[in-house]
C-alpha cells in the first residue's frame, strides 16, 4: 500500500466528521482496503475480502476441507479398512494404541482410527445437510413470516409452535422408526431431524426481520418502489442473518449428537455402517476401562462443531461492516 | 427561490383514518385514530411549503400519505394530474420517481449493510430504465458531488459518516431519481445545530439547482421560515392557517398559530422581553376523539359557543390576508421582532 496520504481505514476514527464541507476539498484519499479504485465493492465481495484475511476463517476453512476429503476419501487416510470386518480381531479387544493402531481397539478388536476416519462421512453428512436443510426451511418461512406479518405470521407461527411442541428426540424416533427400510437410513436421520429442527431457526429469522423490517431504511425502499423480493433479500435478510448463523453452526453440533442418539436408540445408522456417533454409543459402556474408543470420535465431532462455529462466526463478523 | 406558477401536486381532502381495533380473531372496529383528517393544498414548482405542528398533530402521517406509504382513507393526491394515491402497480412505481423522501433520522434510514454506492445506486437498480447499467457508477459519485461529499467514498459504510454526511447521502438518494417533489420530514430534527445549517443550506441550493419543490415539515418554527415560501399551520389533523411565511410568522391570525410562536425561543435578550408569552392550557385532545367544531376550542382563550357547534372552515377571513380556520380571526403580530 502506497498511499500519499495515511490510509483511513473502516476502524480509525474519521478525522472529517466534524466539517462535512470539506470532504470533498482533498480528494486524494484513497480507500485504504479497496485494492483497485472504482471497482464497485458490495457487502458480499467486502465480505469475502474480510474473510480471506481472517485467521480464524482460514484454519477453520482449513480444518473443514480436510475434514471433507477425509468423509468423502477415507482411504486416503487410513489402510485398514474398517468394513472389511477381517480387519477386526476380537482377542484384542480393548488394547491400547500400538504401532499400526494409533488409537486403539474397540470392543470389537477394530481399529479406532479407521472407524473415526471412516464414520466422519456419516456424521458429517447428516450434521451438513441436516443443518442446511433446516436453515433454508427456518429462515425462508422466518422472513416470509416476519416480513408479511398478518394471516400469514399468524398462521406459520402457530404452525410452527406445534412442531415446536413435540419432543425433538422422540418425534425423530417416531419419524425415523415409521419410515424405517423404506428408505436409507442416513437420509431418514437427515429428514427426521429437519422436520423438527427447522421451528428454532425459523423464530429467530422472524424475530430478527420484525426488527429489522420496523427501521427507516425499509420504508426508505418502499418510497423508491422497491419491490417484496428486495425488501426481503437485500434489506432485511443481510440485517437478520447473524443470529441465525450463530444458532445454524450450534445447531450442526446438536445434530451429529442427535443422530447417535438415535443410533442408539436402534434407528438412524446402524452397525455395521459407522458413524461417530454410533461409536460413541458404542464405547460408552466400558467407557473407564477403555476410554480412547470413546474419547477419540468425540474429539473428531468436538473439532467439527468447533470448526464449523468458527467459520459461522468469521462470516457473521464479516458480514457486520462495524466490525471490520 | 425559483418559483413557478406551475402547480404540481394537489392534495384535496385528505383523510388518514387508523382503526382501533379490539378482539383477536373476529376484529370489531370500535373507533379511527383520526391522525389526517381533511388537509388540502397545492404545490407549485420551485416552491417550498413548510409544515409545523406539536407532535402527533399528523405531520408525518401525512408525508406518508403523500409517499404513498400509506393508502388515504378518503380524497386525493394528484400529482401532474395523476391521483398517486389511487394509483397501482408498474404506474405507482413510475409515479414514485417524481415523489422522493428525505427522511428524519440519518442513523436508521440507511441500510447499515450497504455500500454508499449502492444506497445512491439502489434507485436506478429498482428504476432500471432510468440509467444505463454501466453509468451507474458515475452518475452515484456525481450524486455525491452534488450533495457535498467526496465522490472517492462510494465504497464506504453509513457507520463511517457523522450524521450530517449521513443526512447528505439520504438526500443524495431522493435526488437520484430526478425527482420534481421532495418531502422532508423533518430532516434536521436529530442533527447538531451547526450541521443542521449545513443540510439547511444544501436543500436550498439544490432546489436552485434543480427547481425542486419542498415539503418541508419540522416542529422547529425557525428552520421552516427560512426555507419556506409558505407554511401551513397542523393542529389534530388539520390545517388551521395556511399562507405566506410573512404572513405567518408576522401576522398570524390562528390562536394556535400565535400561542406557537410565541413559544419560539428568542436568541436577543431584548426581544425576549419584548414578547408575549401565551400559555396554552393542557394537551391537545385525542385524535380518537377530537372535539366538536373547532378543534382547538379545548384550548383556545376565545372560544365561544359557536366553536363548538360550527366548525370553522380554512378560508380568507374579513381583516386578514391568508386562510385560516378561526371563527375570531384576527392578525397579531406576537413575536414584535422583525
Amino acid at each position: 500500500m502506497s498511499n500519499p496520504t495515511p490510509p483511513v481505514g473502516p476502524g480509525l476514527p474519521e478525522t472529517q466528521t466534524l466539517i462535512p464541507d470539506t470532504t470533498t476539498a482533498p480528494g486524494k484519499e484513497k480507500e485504504s482496503k479497496q485494492g483497485k479504485q472504482g471497482k464497485p465493492a458490495s457487502l458480499w465481495t467486502d465480505a469475502w475480502y474480510d474473510l480471506r484475511r481472517r485467521p480464524m476463517f482460514i484454519i477453520s476453512v482449513i480444518i473443514i476441507l480436510v475434514l471433507l476429503v477425509m468423509s468423502f476419501w477415507p482411504s486416503l487416510f487410513s489402510s485398514i479398512d474398517p468394513y472389511n470386518a477381517r480387519t477386526c480381531d476380537l482377542s484384542t479387544a480393548r488394547q491400547g494404541p500400538s504401532p499400526g493402531h494409533l488409537f486403539g481397539r474397540d470392543n470389537l478388536g477394530c481399529d479406532v482410527y479407521a472407524r473415526t476416519i471412516y464414520g466422519a462421512r456419516n456424521s458429517i453428512v447428516i450434521g451438513v445437510f441436516t443443518t442446511l436443510v433446516t436453515t433454508l426451511i427456518g429462515g425462508l418461512l422466518g422472513i416470509i413470516a416476519g416480513f408479511r406479518g398478518g394471516m400469514v405470521d399468524t398462521i406459520s407461527s402457530r404452525v410452527t409452535e406445534i412442531f415446536f411442541a413435540i419432543p425433538s428426540i422422540l418425534g425423530a424416533l417416531l419419524i425415523a422408526a415409521t419410515f424405517r427400510g423404506r428408505y436409507n437410513s442416513i437420509l431418514l436421520v437427515i429428514i427426521a431431524l429437519s422436520v423438527l429442527g427447522w421451528p428454532m431457526v425459523y423464530r429467530i429469522m422472524r424475530a430478527a426481520v420484525i426488527t429489522a423490517k420496523n427501521q427507516d431504511f425499509v420504508v426508505a425502499a418502499r418510497a423508491l418502489g422497491a419491490g417484496a423480493g428486495r425488501i426481503m433479500f437485500r434489506h432485511l435478510l443481510p440485517n437478520s442473518l447473524a443470529p441465525v448463523i450463530v444458532v445454524a453452526t450450534i445447531n450442526l453440533g446438536t445434530f451429529i449428537a442427535a443422530e447417535a442418539a438415535l443410533s442408539f436408540l436402534g434407528v438412524g445408522v446402524q452397525s455395521p455402517d459407522i458413524s461417530w456417533g454410533l461409536m460413541i454409543a458404542d464405547a460408552r459402556n466400558r467407557f473407564l476401562e477403555a476410554p480412547l474408543p470413546l474419547v477419540f470420535p468425540a474429539v473428531f465431532l468436538s473439532i467439527t462443531v468447533l470448526a464449523f462455529i468458527m467459520m459461522g462466526d468469521a462470516v457473521r463478523d464479516a458480514l457486520d461492516p462495524k466490525l471490520r | 427561490m425559483a418559483s413557478g406558477s406551475e402547480r404540481i401536486l394537489e392534495v384535496r381532502d385528505l383523510v388518514k383514518h387508523f382503526p382501533l381495533t379490539q378482539g383477536i380473531v373476529f376484529k370489531k372496529q370500535i373507533g379511527a385514530i383520526k391522525a389526517v383528517d381533511g388537509v388540502s393544498f397545492d404545490l407549485n414548482r420551485g416552491e417550498t411549503l413548510g409544515i409545523v405542528g406539536e407532535s402527533g398533530c399528523g405531520k408525518s402521517t401525512l408525508a406518508k400519505v403523500l409517499m404513498a406509504l400509506e393508502r388515504p382513507t378518503s380524497g386525493s393526491v394528484v400529482i401532474n394530474g395523476r391521483d398517486i394515491a389511487k394509483a397501482k402497480g408498474g404506474e405507482l412505481k413510475r409515479m414514485r420517481r417524481n415523489i422522493q423522501m428525505v427522511m428524519q433520522d440519518p442513523y436508521t434510514s440507511l441500510n447499515p449493510r450497504m455500500t454508499v454506492g449502492d444506497i445512491i445506486g439502489e434507485p436506478y437498480e429498482i428504476h432500471t430504465d432510468v440509467a444505463p447499467k454501466g453509468d451507474r457508477r458515475k452518475r452515484v459519485q456525481d450524486l455525491l458531488e452534488v450533495v457535498g461529499l467526496n465522490p472517492d467514498h462510494i465504497n464506504r459504510y453509513p457507520h463511517q459518516f457523522s450524521g450530517g454526511q449521513r443526512q447528505r447521502i439520504g438526500i443524495a438518494r431522493g435526488l437520484a431519481l430526478q425527482p420534481e417533489i421532495i418531502v422532508c420530514d423533518e430532516p434536521v430534527s436529530a442533527l447538531d445545530v451547526s450541521i443542521q445549517a449545513q443540510v439547511i443550506n444544501l436543500l436550498e441550493r439544490l432546489q436552485n439547482e434543480f427547481n425542486l419543490a419542498y415539503i418541508f415539515i419540522a416542529h422547529d418554527l425557525s428552520v421552516v421560515r427560512h426555507i419556506s415560501d409558505r407554511v401551513g399551520v397542523m393542529y389534530l389533523g388539520k390545517f388551521v392557517e395556511l399562507g405566506k411565511d410573512a404572513e405567518i410568522y408576522d401576522r398570524p391570525a390562528h390562536p394556535y398559530t400565535q400561542a406557537l410562536l410565541s413559544a419560539v425561543p428568542v436568541p436577543d435578550p431584548e426581544g425576549r422581553e419584548q414578547r408575549e408569552r401565551i400559555i396554552l392550557q393542557g394537551d391537545p385532545p385525542s385524535p380518537a376523539n377530537p372535539p366538536s367544531g373547532c378543534r382547538f376550542r379545548t384550548r383556545c382563550w376565545k372560544a365561544q359557543e359557536i366553536c363548538a357547534e360550527e366548525e370553522p372552515l380554512l378560508q380568507i377571513r374579513p381583516g386578514t390576508t391568508h386562510e385560516s380556520a378561526c371563527h375570531f380571526a384576527e392578525t397579531h403580530d406576537v413575536v414584535h421582532v422583525s
